[in-house]
């Protein structure tokens, strides 16, 4: 590698260098002005700002940085596909941040402030390089950085014991997922002699290597995203993480990390193992096994498993946690699709994902604030003394489970325009008669808040002006995306290019 | 005319509901009289509608007969990979199928806003919701672009969910939740159909160019058939037969037609009066009209195929749901029974595929929106001043509230079907119409037990509740007073209007109808081509 090929390349890395810079920046705000710790989230909130400009100037780029091995490929892939993901991290960033100085829990933990702050921004320099890593080492290490961060963010709550536990079983589980994936990749490098997917491919594309042993491989490293996006059957942490961690992270935890694990998911898959095009525009795939049965097979087993789950739920977060992982078998099966229609459709749905699901959780951690109950049973009756959370949060929950005219709706919309396209006609009914059991608990939300009439009347519960402009910023794209959502399928379908395709 | 009416008709509840949501909860005046408003000027607007409507006009398959249409692009996006450019329109228009419904739809609500004045609990809330449920109904009546139909097909369960569950009886949450669910289920096959016929139907754009449409006109059309489309008849493994069954249960069950009726009596009984009003005065039909609307000209080669079943189906209603009001000790769960078995004379009537009969129903719609509007109306009436609705604990109501009576007598005989009185008059035609198809000659002949049972459930219900002699629980009761005769009064002279001159509705009607059923028979050549 030469001088003026590392300048260019630090050229299409200014995302990642501006967030390491604002790391450094509250690490050393946070020693020096150690009085002035309420000013990390405005310092934070204008890195990332910052930091934005740099991303949305990617958009239009298509370029290798850190250009290794013969074929003219590099460690990172700078396209307009990373960007839209990083971009997402950047958007929920923020909401965290702004959440995090309304959480009673995040204040109460008094002078660890910058531990926070930096910790967050660790998470985002994982996340970034993650969504365009296209080199198997660079992979790990960023899944690394990325996990390690949620770790330690996941017990943040030092006193409070569910959060220490959820960060020790978190630990656990995320090693052996990591072990998992690092055996993988080992074994990927012994088969090819190279960590470079586009490398792998084009070696595939030759030679028939892809035999049982690196298929297997390829699943371990699928295992090892799967546990990021907590995919049946490696989703056993989720439940407990986002039940015992503050609610800010868990709202973090479920969007931006898996949005980021999203996106390795879908490079990795069609990088590694694409063939040619099919002539209806799906993806033919290389291999001896079909991926394509065994995604579809994973994500209706997610998404089953998630909404059944969820129905049993009396804690409003672990039922959150629950949907999560269904709406990741919503995805998994986009990607499954196998074609660019499917991962506009994944798109669209983050993007859609974004506001509805941190919306929810901020209202959730809005009232949790006051009453200090997740419990559903204490959300009875209490649609009445807080007319506005009880509306925003009736409308999130319906915008997940997907009712027209709110942004959820076009979302599924969209999975189903796939899915339909690619004549899965069996799969469509699956997963629709899943959205309906999803209604159920969701419902059950509002039957609480609402149908219930209690004895006791509860004391209102006030918001204050500025948390009321963050769930607005929230609520306001839930429904101007359900009627007029020719933006986002813009934006989508312009970021659905992944590098070298 | 260039006056955006449907709009208007469509958006003005709406604008309503802002205005409620932003007067304070004690304002109890302000609020109602908003509500009361805006579905005022609905009634106004349809009025004028109804004025300016062309008789000859069809409809049903050509844009250019329907009337007061507006279209505009409402979501484009082009060169999406493997589709091509994405389009869906706002498209608005009236033919002779929808005309009566739109009418139906604005009297009955108004009367409801007015039946609302006995709700006093979270009234900001109640009228909110109610208009909101206003605009999904007319919104579902005017569309004509199958994604903004299924738009308001589903903005009308969440508000329904909640005037059921927050304001009615006591096992209300069941009673919600279970319609929540079952019309959801219902409209996840809609939306399945939606998108098979999307992929399977393309339009011809003003530059020449094929883009797939989610207009329904168009998807009627033979000439627009894909060649691979999975709803396609050109291809050899298409899902129509599926897709036609899952669309008639999506809409069945809204209906409701035996097996799927049981959520209805459920939602009746524990719903408050204006609730039951809306329900059976207008959300019933949307079930039939959705049928007409879609299975019948889109499929129209499974429609000849399949009449029989639909007849059969009606049969099993007319009789089942008679039968079963005939055993019912709730005064509200009888007439929530009696609307299944008069919905079954909408499906025989759509089962005779003639002019006559399909006239018939969509006549029967009408008056079985007025009529059983009527019905829940005067159960209302007496649960407000007794709180109870056992047939059994009444008797001889007949002379401590003449007036009232004379209202429940009108209504009675009308759904019974005696002449002069509107009932009559569909019920003949649905019935003469089914007879002159001989495919479903005998399911007709048996169907006229019906007319029987209903009049023994409704007379004996005369009997029972306001003949013979009276509780001395009940001397207190006073007749009407204003409000409730604003509620009877025109809904009485709808019935006595339309059993002495029906042509009024039906002249409305007969283009479009005439123009249906000479459509389907036109099409046969199409499938018969293809071997279909």
């Amino acid at each position: 590698m030469n001088i003026e090929n590392l300048t260019t390349s630090l050229q299409l890395i200014k995302p990642e260098i501006a967030i390491s810079i604002l790391l450094v920046v509250i690490v050393l705000f946070d020693l020096i002005f150690d009085k002035r710790k309420n000013l990390l989230p405005v310092i934070s909130i204008i890195g990332l700002l910052i930091t934005a400009y740099f991303v949305v100037e990617q958009f239009s780029m298509n370029n290798f940085a850190f250009e290794v091995g013969t074929l003219g490929k590099g460690l990172l892939a700078v396209d307009s596909f990373s960007a839209f993901f990083k971009m997402i991290v950047i958007l929920s960033t923020i909401f965290i941040i702004l959440f995090s100085v309304a959480s009673s829990e995040i204040i109460n933990t008094g002078d660890r402030h910058g531990e926070y702050y930096t910790l967050i921004m660790g998470m985002v320099l994982g996340m970034f390089l993650i969504s365009s890593a296209s080199d198997l080492i660079l992979i790990y290490l960023s899944i690394e950085l990325m996990s390690l961060s949620s770790y330690i963010l996941a017990g943040f709550l030092k006193t409070v014991d569910r959060s220490s536990e959820a960060s020790l079983k978190y630990v656990i589980y995320g090693s052996v997922a990591s072990g998992i994936m690092l055996f993988g990749i080992s074994i990927l490098y012994g088969l090819t002699g190279t960590t470079n997917l586009y490398e792998m491919n084009a070696l595939l594309q030759q030679a028939n290597v892809g035999g049982f042993t690196f298929i297997f491989a390829g699943i371990m490293v699928l295992g090892g995203i799967g546990f990021k996006v907590s995919i049946a059957p490696f989703h056993f942490w989720t439940p407990d993480v986002y039940e015992g961690a503050p609610i800010a992270i868990t709202a973090y935890l479920s969007i931006a990390s898996k949005a980021a694990g999203f996106a390795l998911l879908i490079r990795f898959m069609k990088v590694t193992f694409f063939q040619s095009l099919s002539a209806d525009g799906s993806w033919i795939m290389l291999g001896i096994i079909d991926w394509q049965r065994i995604l579809i097979a994973l994500a209706i087993l997610t998404m089953t498993l998630g909404n059944f789950a969820a129905l049993w739920q009396d804690n409003i977060k672990r039922m959150l946690a629950y949907s999560s992982i269904a709406h990741a078998g919503y995805l998994l099966l986009a990607v499954a699709i196998f074609s660019n229609d499917g991962i506009i459709a994944v798109l669209v749905y983050f993007a859609i994902y974004l506001f509805m699901n941190l919306g929810a959780f901020f209202v959730v951690m809005l009232i949790a604030n006051k009453i200090g109950s997740e419990e559903m049973d204490d959300y009875k009756g209490m649609g009445s003394s807080t007319a506005f959370l009880g509306i925003a949060l009736s409308i999130f929950l319906l915008s997940l489970a997907g009712l027209p005219p709110t942004a959820g709706f076009i979302g599924k919309f969209y999975i189903f325009m796939a899915l339909l396209n690619a004549d899965m006609i069996v799969v469509a009914i699956i997963t629709l008669l899943n959205t309906v059991v999803a209604y159920y608990y969701y419902v059950r939300v509002l039957k609480n808040l609402y149908l219930v009439r209690t004895e006791t009347s509860h004391e209102k519960i006030q918001v204050s002006f500025g948390n009321m402009i963050i769930v607005l910023l929230l609520l306001i794209p839930v429904f101007v995306f359900g009627i007029y959502f020719t933006p986002i399928v813009n934006l989508a379908k312009n970021s659905a290019a992944i590098l070298g395709f | 005319m260039n006056f955006p009416i449907l709009t208007f008709l469509t958006f003005i509840p709406v604008v309503g509901m802002v205005i409620i949501l932003f007067l304070k909860k004690e304002n109890v005046s302000a609020i109602k009289y908003t509500a009361l408003l805006a579905t005022g000027i609905q009634v106004v607007l349809a009025a004028v509608l109804m004025s300016n409507y062309n008789y000859s006009l069809g409809g049903i398959f050509e844009t250019a007969s329907f009337q007061f249409t507006e279209k505009f692009r409402w979501i484009e996006i082009s060169d999406f990979p493997w589709i091509g450019t994405i389009k869906i329109d706002y498209f608005l228009g009236v033919d002779g199928l929808s005309t009566p419904l739109v009418l139906l739809t604005a009297i009955v609500t108004f009367i409801a806003t007015l039946s609302s004045w006995t709700i006093d609990r979270q009234l900001k809330g109640y009228f909110a919701l109610f208009l909101l449920l206003d605009t999904g109904m007319m919104g579902v009546f005017v569309s004509l672009d199958f994604f903004l139909f299924f738009v308001f097909w589903e903005i009308m369960l969440l508000p329904m969910y909640f005037l059921i569950g927050i304001w009615g009886g006591p096992r209300r949450e069941y009673a919600a939740i279970k319609f929540f669910l079952y019309t959801l289920f219902g409209s996840i096959f809609i939306l399945l159909v939606m998108i098979g016929l999307y992929f399977s139907t393309t339009e011809t754009l003003a530059d020449g160019s094929k883009v797939f449409t989610f207009n329904i006109l168009e998807m009627m059309n033979t000439a627009n058939y894909t060649v691979d489309g999975v709803l396609s008849p050109l291809n050899p493994d298409n899902w129509r037969f599926i897709a036609y069954i899952a669309l008639f249960a999506g809409f069945a069950i809204k209906i409701p037609m035996f097996p799927f009726h049981t959520w209805l009596p459920d939602a009746h009984v524990e719903a408050p009066t204006p609730i039951s009003v809306i329900l059976a005065g207008v959300l019933l039909k949307m079930g039939t009209y959705g049928i007409l609307r879609f299975n019948y000209p889109i499929f129209p080669e499974l429609t000849y195929q399949l009449a029989w079943y639909i007849g059969l189906f009606g049969m099993i209603n007319i009789i089942y749901g008679a039968l079963a009001a005939m055993a019912q000790r709730d005064f509200k769960k009888l007439i929530a029974y009696s609307s299944v078995s008069h919905m079954g004379y909408c499906l025989l009537g759509m089962a005779s595929l003639n002019t006559m009969g399909i006239s018939g129903a969509i006549l029967q719609m009408f008056n079985h929106g007025t009529i059983t509007a009527m019905l829940f109306l005067i159960v209302g009436v007496l649960y407000d001043r007794t709180h109870t609705r056992n047939l059994d604990d009444f008797g001889g109501i007949g002379t401590q509230m003449p007036i009232y009576t004379g209202f429940v007598s009108v209504a009675f005989f009308a759904a019974i079907g005696l002449p002069g009185l509107s009932g009559f008059i569909s019920e003949i035609f649905v019935f003469l119409g089914a007879f002159s198809y001989d495919v479903i000659r005998v399911i007709t002949i048996i169907s006229t037990l019906g007319i029987l049972l209903g009049a023994g459930y409704m007379l004996w219900t005369m009997q029972r509740v306001y003949l013979g002699t009276l509780k001395e629980k009940w001397m207190q009761l006073k007749d009407l007073d204003g409000r409730e005769y604003a509620m009877l009064v025109p809904l009485t002279l709808i019935i006595i209007f339309l059993g002495v001159y029906p042509s009024a509705m039906l002249d409305v009607m007969n283009a479009s109808v005439n123009t249906m059923v000479k459509f389907m028979q036109d099409t046969q050549s199409f499938f018969s081509a293809i071997g279909r």
